[in-house]
């Protein structure tokens, strides 16, 4: 009996796109209502939809949920995504953070006019700091955690197809990575949302900056 | 049948110190390695203990655990300060993540160079998008979530007195907030800690600030 869950954010990946990417591996329909304009965003605030003001916001289960990471959890832990123990949710969670400090960095550049020393240096921290880690989690199981599909499995997917749009290379040297990646992409779910007129957005453009600074007003 | 829970990070708050109050509410016993140097920093690399070559680190039953709300959030299921279902967990998140977000903007103060601008700002959020929501919760309830202490009310607490520090009077708005705070303060646990001596940091200064870059080889930091 659970309504449709629908998101609210722009027409862009940002901080939602983690979100559709669980949901669409949970295999949960949702709607979404683009902000197109600052006349939207104040009626959100008016009404009373943003706790803090900020999107994300996430309709679900009768709820207005905003703060990715609090989204993520409440889907992944619904969607039997996290876990089956305390010791299995630890692990989820600092493999996801990690992935999450990773997206962040690339999500930033995108609105920061990209200078190549920010480009250099995510490239350095991926492959020194990050993609090792997860190459060594992947020498022998087939998923990250407990040996079954989480959270944690779909960021890195997610995060691993961003790096490689921006060093298209990246994953020569992480063979289990890029194993782990094609037995992802095989997934159904994962396969049709690759495609082209899935809910993926592509990466962020000029026209989407525009967008979200006037929506903000800064 | 746990092992001592130690603590690596700097002798100051940072990252760590919400990890240190909520230890402390749980009335968890835990020891601490001080990062001084950029060779103790160096070890722990080499000894393989810092996922993702960063700290907090916290070693608790038998793992090496680092990411601030990894950590956390094992350490409030755990010790039963997580809510008894999902929308009680969903809750305590959502304010969670709030109170994180504006203490990480004091957090950073120490490493900015124009502080005016960023502590208006914080003032700012804090009164207009923050403790709002927090007040509104509390009218009525005792505690954010459930009836029932949980990480949230911890960081609500941690989080208001940092903002007393810097904004004396900045509760005289938010009486609900400002009863939460005083009954918070009672619980024995939180008393002790909140008396000298106890393992609570002070304010950071420079010789926090320096010992940070120094340890991390920064010359600056682009804040």
């Amino acid at each position: 009996m659970s309504e449709k869950v629908i998101l609210h954010y722009f027409n862009a990946r940002g901080k939602m796109e983690s979100i559709r990417w669980l949901l669409t591996v949970a295999e949960v329909e949702f709607d979404e209502v683009y902000l197109t304009t600052r006349d939207q965003y104040l009626k959100l605030l008016d009404d009373g939809s943003l706790m803090f003001q900020q999107v994300p916001m996430v309709e679900i289960d009768g709820m207005k949920l905003v703060q990715t990471k609090a989204i993520l959890h409440y889907i992944a832990e619904k969607y039997s995504l996290y876990g089956k123990d305390i010791k299995e949710r630890v692990m989820i969670n600092m493999y996801s953070e990690g992935l999450m400090d990773l997206m962040e960095m690339i999500m930033i550049h995108a609105f920061v006019s990209g200078t190549k020393a920010k480009l250099d240096d995510i490239l350095t921290k991926a492959k020194e700091r990050y993609l090792p880690v997860y190459e060594k989690a992947l020498s022998g199981p087939v998923y990250l955690v407990g040996g079954k599909l989480s959270l944690a499995d779909v960021q890195l997917l997610e995060c691993t197809l961003m790096l490689e749009e921006k060093f298209p290379a990246i994953l020569a040297d992480f063979p289990n990575t890029k194993a782990f990646q094609g037995r992802m992409s095989q997934i159904p779910s994962i396969s049709r949302f690759l495609q082209p007129g899935s809910k993926r957005k592509p990466q962020p453009d000029e026209k989407i900056k525009k967008t979200v600074m006037e929506v903000r007003a800064k």
